[in-house]
């Protein structure tokens, strides 16, 4: 069998475990991308904590990364779980695994956003209930490679310095499952440090607070999250009167913007 | 039910030849059992599978052509491979006596020139920006084939287009040409007209009963191309991929389908929607009925939506931190 066959293969056997009982209703200890790294995984970035594999916890990427410097992941947490307090992103396969770390507050347990994927890699979001417990939900992105050792276009040019931090937004009215929603892409060239002469350059921290200054979701991003990200944020009653969008990188630089 | 039979009926006859055997490329003999097709005297089309790259296919899914003018032969893109141009030179050896004469590159994209070295002591002739952004490009071309193809594409490197060629009347032998450059599925998108035959290559500005490829492409620029190609009343025009209608359909498909996705795109990023849905949105059953939907759709949301999502956020204002 060629290694590619070999590859097909294994899509085939993953794609019939998520659609077969291995990923049913009730949480499981067995994970479904049968994937080495994850039990190291679980120690370091879950501190060890007992985890289930649960489909409750929906993640939605592409089939494969047609751009692997933009691959886009939304997830959310069924509200049968309950209240979620910290959701963790995390992927197998890449050289940084962590990818961001949201605690929703006052927000929906649903995000949108875009990574940096290095290699064909289960993408893994975990949810902590608040009985301590991290349900895990995930999915298979299939990819050519090379998302996280390459700079990105505002590094190829040299114009990110232009634009650093400026914030471009808006709140939509929700769809289904939400009754506002936040769009927002914040400009940062997002280096991982693994393009050589090039050290990790990123946003390291976003609030999302209303106008009398109340924090309504925050999210800690990591060196994955694409260039310019741009994340959306689900909202159960709309914030009135706009939301501030406050941060900072891991050089110090400030974000803070108002979007109406 | 009568007008269904007459629209059944003009179907059938503007499909020029869909009624031809498809020959299909052998993986053990690494043969792509190129055929040529005459579409007019001295003519002629080499159809590609209309599907997406792949090894079952030796991803030959273009449509290259060759044209005698009595002073040899014009060659118009020379395929995915070293291997595919060998076979296409051999093709045209086995169809007429004139050497071939030039090659013609209408775009920068790969199938459109990873054949050149089998036409190595040919002029090879392209528009500045192809040639620019073909150079640009090679080696991630090479690589993305090799991995994508396997095997078809061993001693395959890529030869660059090596003359600058400019939109305007153009005479090789007894043949009147005219050249003309548009803009929209790439940064130069250049289209052959055979004033004789009235034979049209339009390369990638049309792509018929398939979904279009967008990974340089620019919509509103493309939409305008197609509209200028259609003024000039085309009759048979040859795509870079999927089939050669008589009646410049496959133009009229893909400006359906570039306006489909347009709206659609606008409105999407309007709503606040994000990708994943919008790539599960519901698409008009004719576009999921074209060739290679499940991949290339997946593509032009990658491709073309952040532009659109751009657009529908607003400059957020500073605050004092």
């Amino acid at each position: 069998m060629s290694s590619a066959a070999r590859r097909r293969c294994l899509i085939a056997c993953l794609a019939a475990l998520c659609a077969g009982p291995g990923l049913a209703a009730v949480p499981s200890h067995a994970d479904p991308f049968q994937s080495l790294p994850w039990e190291d995984m679980r120690r370091e970035y879950l501190g060890g904590a007992r985890a289930v594999f649960d489909e409750r916890v929906q993640v939605q990427g592409p089939a494969f990364a047609e751009d692997p410097m933009n691959v886009p992941i939304s997830l959310r947490v069924d509200s049968t779980l309950g209240p979620v307090a910290q959701i963790v992103v995390l992927v197998d396969r890449n050289p940084i695994r962590r990818v961001l770390e949201y605690f929703p507050m006052q927000a929906l347990p649903a995000l949108s956003f875009r990574f940096k994927l290095e290699q064909a890699s289960p993408v893994r979001v975990a949810a902590r209930t608040a009985d301590g417990v991290w349900h895990v939900g995930g999915t298979w992105v299939e990819s050519a490679g090379g998302g996280c050792t390459v700079s990105g276009a505002t590094r190829k040019d040299g114009s990110w310095p232009q634009t650093l931090g400026e914030v471009t937004g808006r709140l939509f009215n929700g769809g289904e499952a939400s009754s506002a929603r936040l769009r927002m892409r914040v400009m940062h060239p997002m280096d991982t440090g693994l393009v050589g002469g090039i050290p990790a350059f990123f946003v390291n921290r976003l609030s999302v607070r209303d106008a009398a200054g109340t924090e309504l979701a925050r999210l800690q991003t990591y060196e994955p999250v694409s260039e310019n990200p741009v994340f959306s944020f689900d909202f159960a009653q709309a914030p009135t009167g706009g939301v501030r969008v406050v941060g900072s990188d891991n050089n110090g630089n400030r974000i803070a913007s108002q979007v109406e | 039910m009568t007008r269904g039979i007459a629209s059944l009926l003009v179907g059938l006859l503007t499909l020029v030849g869909a009624a031809q055997a498809q020959h299909k490329a052998e993986l053990a003999t690494l043969d792509y059992h190129l055929s040529a097709r005459a579409l007019a005297p001295g003519v002629y089309v080499v159809e590609g599978d209309n599907a997406d790259f792949s090894v079952a296919n030796g991803c030959n899914i273009i449509n290259t052509g060759f044209i005698t003018t009595g002073d040899g032969v014009v060659v118009v893109n020379t395929g995915p491979s070293r291997r595919y141009g060998e076979q296409l030179r051999s093709l045209i050896a086995r169809t007429t006596k004139e050497p071939v004469r030039k090659v013609l590159q209408l775009n920068l994209h790969p199938d459109y020139f990873m054949g050149h070295q089998a036409f190595v002591d040919v002029q090879r002739l392209a528009t500045p920006a192809t040639r620019a952004g073909a150079a640009a490009e090679a080696a991630a071309y090479e690589t993305n084939l090799y991995r994508l193809c396997g095997d078809w594409m061993t001693g395959t490197e890529a030869l660059l287009p090596d003359t600058d060629v400019a939109p305007g009347p153009w005479r090789v032998g007894q043949r009147e040409f005219e050249l003309r450059e548009y803009r929209g599925h790439t940064g130069s998108d250049l289209v052959l007209l055979d004033k004789t035959s009235g034979v049209a290559f339009v390369g990638g500005l049309a792509f018929s009963r398939r979904v279009p490829t967008t990974p340089h492409a620019r919509v509103s620029e493309w939409l305008l191309s197609i509209e200028a190609l259609q003024s000039l009343g085309l009759q048979t025009v040859v795509p870079s991929h999927g089939p050669v209608f008589a009646d410049g359909s496959g133009l009229a498909q893909t400006r359906r389908y570039l306006q489909w996705l347009d709206g659609h795109f606008r409105q999407a990023a309007q709503q606040g929607l994000e990708m994943n849905e919008l790539l599960r949105a519901p698409v008009p059953a004719e576009f999921r009925a074209w060739a290679a939907f499940d991949t290339e759709y997946l593509r032009n949301v990658a491709h073309l939506y952040p532009l659109y999502e751009r657009d529908a956020l607003r400059p957020a204002a500073k605050l004092k931190p």
